[in-house]
C-alpha cells in the first residue's frame, strides 16, 4: 500500500523534471541567502564581541554551513533533474538517487533545526550579555591596561548609540568605581572619606558617565550627585525622567538581537517549506523513474510515491534491516537449535535483504 | 571645409545605429543616476537644514535633479530615432526635431558642468550659511521652553555627537554664550549672582561645555566644567589636554562632510557628461550620413560629418540667420510705419 501514490505519464514526468530543475536552481539562490544571513548574524555578533562574555556562534555557524550544503546539494539536484527528462541519461544517476534523497532530507531537517535555534538563542545571549556588560562596566576605568583600554570607548559609544545606561539601569554605575585612581586626588579628604566608606576601598559615587545623558532632556545633563536633590536647583531625581537614559543596555541589546533573529528565523522557515516542496517533488520523480526502468518501456505511464509501503511497514522493514546488520556476525546461542557446520551457517544467515 | 568627415559604408552605418541604440540606453541610466545623486544630495542637505541659514547651496541638487530628468527624456528620444534610422520610410519624420535636440543635448552638458563648478564655487556661501546657522543654534540652545526653538538643544547635541565636533569654530564658542536656561539657575546663590553681574549683558557665562562635546575616546572621564582652571581638576593641564573634548568646530566638520560628498559626486557627473557627448556626436554622424545617402541607391557609401562648414563659418552663418530674423522684424515695422504715415498723409490731404 503505497503512501500518496500518483500516476505519471511521459509528458507529466518530463514537466515534473523541468519544474524541479528550475526549483533546484531557485534553491541554490535560497542557499546563498541562507549563507549570507548566517554571515550577517556572525558579523553583528562580532561587532559587539567585547560586550559578550562567551561566544554565541552556534547559530550563525549552523546557518553558514547549511547554506553552503544547500548550494552544493541543489546544484547536484538540478543536474540530476535535468537528466531525468531523458531515460538513458537517468541511468547514470540511478545509484546516486537514493543517497541524494536521504542527504536532502537530512539537510532539510538541519534547516528546520537552524530556524528553531534562532528562536532559542535568546537565553544563551541574555546570560552572555549580562556577564559581558558587567565586566565591561568593571573595566571601564582601566584605560591604561592593555587589552582593556578600548572598553571605555566601546561602552560610551554603546550607551550613546542605543540610548541606554548601565546593565539593568543607571544605578549599576553607582556600584562600580568607574573613575581611575590616576584621576583621583588621594590627598583630598573628600576622596579618602569615600574610599574608606566601603569595605573594598573603591571610590563609589552616585554619578554616571556622560554617555548616559539623555539628548531629549530640556535641561543640561546632571551626571554627578544624581540622587541628591539639594545639589541641583529645581531638581527632583524621583520625578526626573528625561535627564538620563532609563533603559538598561542589556535589555536594549537583547531586543536588538532578538529582532534580528526573529526575522532571520522567519525567512529560514520559509526556505525550509520551500525545500520540503522540492524534496517531495524529487522523491516522486525518483520513484517514477525507477518504476519506469522496472517496466522497461519509456513511453508508458509509471507510478510515483513517497513510500512504497505504509509508514508502519516501512519502519518495521528498516528496523529489521538494522537488526540484521548486527546479526550477520552473531552466532545463535539457543541450545534447542541444531547448529550445523560454520561454513553452511555463514551462507544462510548472511543474506541481507536489499533495500528499495 | 567640412569638420571631421568620415566615410560610412552601409555596414558601418548599421553598426553605428546599433551602437548608438545601446549608448542611448546607457545614457538613460546615466540620467537616472544623475537624478538619484541630486535626490541624495538634497536629502543630506535637508537633514542639517536647521543649522543652515539660507538655502543657496540647494541650487546644486536642484540642477542635478532637473537635468537628470531631461537627460533621460532626450536619450529615450535618441534611442527611438536610431531605431527608426535605418528604415528610409520612418526616418524623415524625425529630421526636423534633430536640430533642437542637438541644442538641448548641448545645454544638458553645459548645465551638468555648471553644477560641478557651482558645487565648488558655493563652498564659501555654504560656510557662511553654516556660521550663521550654528551661531543661532548655540545661542538658542537653552530655549527649550520657547516654541519654535525647543528642539535646538537636541539638534545641536546630536550634531556634535554624530559629527564629533564642538561649537562653531571650536569649544570656546560655548564660553561666550549662556547655554543654561535661567529656569535651572538658583538666583539666591551668591556664586550665580556674582557670575551674572560680572558681565555687561547680565548673562551666566562659564568656562564649561555641554556633555555632547565629550570625546568617548578620552582615557579619562569627561571634564565639562572649569575647563580653563587647572586647579579645579586633579592632574589636569588644559593647554595640553587634547582628548577630553572634540577639537574640531562643527562648521568645519560640516563643510568637510559636504565637500567630501561633492568630491565623490563630481567624477560621476563628469562621466555622465562624457556619455551624453558621445551620444550627441554619434547621433550627429548618423544623421548626416543618412542625409548623404542617395535615395535611388540606399546601400551605397555616404559621408558623415559634424559640421558642414568649419566652426568659424558655421558661427558666421548662425549670426547672419539671427540678424536676418531680427532685421526682418525691423523691416516689417518700418513698412508699417511708412504705411501708417502714408495713410495719415492721405487722410490729411483728403
Amino acid at each position: 500500500m503505497a503512501v500518496l501514490k500518483v500516476t505519471f505519464t511521459k509528458t507529466t514526468r518530463g514537466k515534473l523534471a523541468l519544474v524541479l530543475w528550475v526549483l533546484n536552481w531557485i534553491s541554490v539562490l535560497t542557499g546563498i541567502i541562507l549563507f549570507s544571513l548566517g554571515l550577517f548574524l556572525k558579523v553583528e555578533i562580532q561587532k559587539r564581541k567585547e560586550l559578550m562574555s562567551a561566544d554565541v556562534h552556534s547559530v550563525p555557524n549552523m546557518l553558514i554551513a547549511t547554506g553552503l550544503v544547500a548550494c552544493v546539494i541543489n546544484f547536484l539536484g538540478g543536474k540530476i533533474c535535468y537528466d531525468c527528462v531523458d531515460t538513458t541519461k537517468f541511468l547514470r544517476w540511478k545509484l546516486l538517487m537514493l543517497p541524494y534523497i536521504v542527504c536532502t532530507f537530512l539537510f532539510t531537517f538541519c534547516i528546520l533545526v537552524g530556524a528553531l535555534m534562532c528562536y532559542s538563542m535568546r537565553n544563551e545571549l541574555e546570560e552572555s550579555l549580562f556577564l559581558g556588560l558587567r565586566n565591561a562596566m568593571l573595566y571601564y576605568k582601566d584605560t591604561g591596561t592593555p587589552g582593556r583600554c578600548y572598553l571605555k570607548r566601546t561602552v560610551d559609544l554603546l550607551q550613546i548609540q542605543f540610548q541606554c545606561c548601565g546593565n539593568a539601569g543607571f544605578r549599576d554605575w553607582f556600584h562600580v568605581q568607574w573613575i581611575n585612581n590616576r584621576w583621583l586626588d588621594m590627598t583630598n579628604s573628600e576622596v579618602t572619606d569615600r574610599l574608606r566608606s566601603n569595605v573594598e576601598g573603591k571610590y563609589l559615587m552616585d554619578g554616571v558617565p556622560f554617555s548616559c545623558c539623555n539628548t531629549f532632556s530640556p535641561r543640561p545633563c546632571i551626571q554627578t550627585q544624581v540622587t541628591n536633590n539639594s545639589a541641583h536647583y529645581n531638581y527632583d531625581w524621583k520625578t526626573e525622567e528625561r535627564n538620563l537614559w532609563t533603559r538598561g543596555c542589556r535589555q536594549v541589546l537583547l531586543d536588538h538581537y532578538t529582532n534580528i533573529m526573529q526575522s532571520i528565523g522567519f525567512i529560514v522557515l520559509i526556505i525550509w517549506l520551500f525545500e520540503l516542496w522540492v524534496l517531495t517533488g524529487v522523491r516522486y520523480l525518483q520513484t517514477a523513474m525507477e518504476n519506469l526502468l522496472r517496466q522497461g518501456d519509456p513511453d508508458l505511464e509509471s507510478d510515483g510515491w513517497l513510500l512504497e509501503n505504509s509508514i508502519a511497514q516501512t519502519a518495521r522493514s528498516n528496523f529489521k534491516i538494522i537488526k540484521n546488520l548486527g546479526k550477520c556476525y552473531q552466532v545463535d546461542d539457543d541450545p534447542n537449535i541444531d547448529v550445523p557446520s560454520t561454513a553452511q551457517q555463514e551462507v544462510s544467515t548472511c543474506q541481507i535483504p536489499v533495500a528499495r | 571645409m567640412v569638420l571631421l568627415k568620415l566615410q560610412f559604408p552601409l555596414q558601418r552605418r548599421v553598426r553605428l545605429a546599433q551602437g548608438l541604440w545601446l549608448l542611448s540606453w546607457l545614457a538613460v541610466l546615466a540620467g537616472a543616476f544623475t537624478f538619484s545623486l541630486g535626490v541624495y544630495l538634497k536629502t543630506e542637505l535637508l537633514r542639517r537644514a536647521e543649522v543652515m541659514d539660507n538655502t543657496e547651496i540647494h541650487v546644486v541638487p536642484n540642477i542635478l535633479m532637473l537635468v537628470g530628468l531631461v537627460t533621460m527624456g532626450i536619450n529615450l528620444f535618441a534611442g527611438r530615432v536610431c531605431q527608426d534610422s535605418l528604415d528610409s520610410a520612418r526616418f524623415p519624420p524625425w529630421k526636423p526635431f534633430l536640430l533642437p535636440w542637438y541644442g538641448l543635448a548641448w545645454m544638458v552638458c553645459v548645465w551638468l558642468l555648471s553644477a560641478v563648478v557651482l558645487s565648488y564655487a558655493l563652498q564659501g556661501h555654504l560656510e557662511e550659511s553654516l556660521k550663521v546657522g550654528l551661531r543661532n543654534g548655540i545661542r538658542f540652545y537653552r530655549d527649550t521652553d520657547v516654541p519654535g526653538r525647543c528642539f535646538q538643544k537636541e539638534t545641536i547635541d546630536r550634531l556634535q555627537m554624530e559629527l564629533r565636533c564642538c561649537g562653531n569654530t571650536n569649544y570656546r564658542d560655548w564660553f561666550e554664550v549662556q547655554w543654561i536656561s535661567n529656569r535651572y539657575l538658583d538666583f539666591t546663590s551668591k556664586e550665580v549672582k556674582d557670575r551674572v553681574r560680572s558681565n555687561v549683558d547680565g548673562r551666566y557665562l562659564m568656562d564649561g561645555v555641554p556633555f555632547s562635546c565629550c570625546n568617548p575616546g578620552s582615557p579619562r572621564p569627561c571634564l565639562q566644567n572649569h575647563l580653563t582652571d587647572n586647579t579645579a581638576h586633579y592632574n589636569y593641564e588644559h593647554q595640553s589636554e587634547e582628548l577630553n573634548l572634540y577639537n574640531r568646530g562643527c562648521r568645519q566638520a560640516l563643510v568637510d562632510y559636504y565637500m567630501g560628498l561633492m568630491n565623490t559626486i563630481g567624477p560621476g557627473i563628469l562621466s555622465v557628461i562624457s556619455v551624453q557627448i558621445s551620444v550627441l556626436v554619434s547621433l550627429r554622424y548618423l544623421h548626416t550620413s543618412l542625409e548623404g545617402v542617395d535615395p535611388e541607391n540606399p546601400e551605397a557609401d555616404s559621408e558623415g560629418y559634424i559640421l558642414a562648414k568649419g566652426v568659424k563659418e558655421t558661427l558666421m552663418d548662425v549670426k547672419t540667420t539671427v540678424f536676418k530674423l531680427l532685421q526682418f522684424g525691423q523691416v516689417e515695422a518700418g513698412d508699417e510705419a511708412e504705411a501708417g504715415a502714408d495713410g495719415e498723409k492721405a487722410a490729411t490731404s483728403s
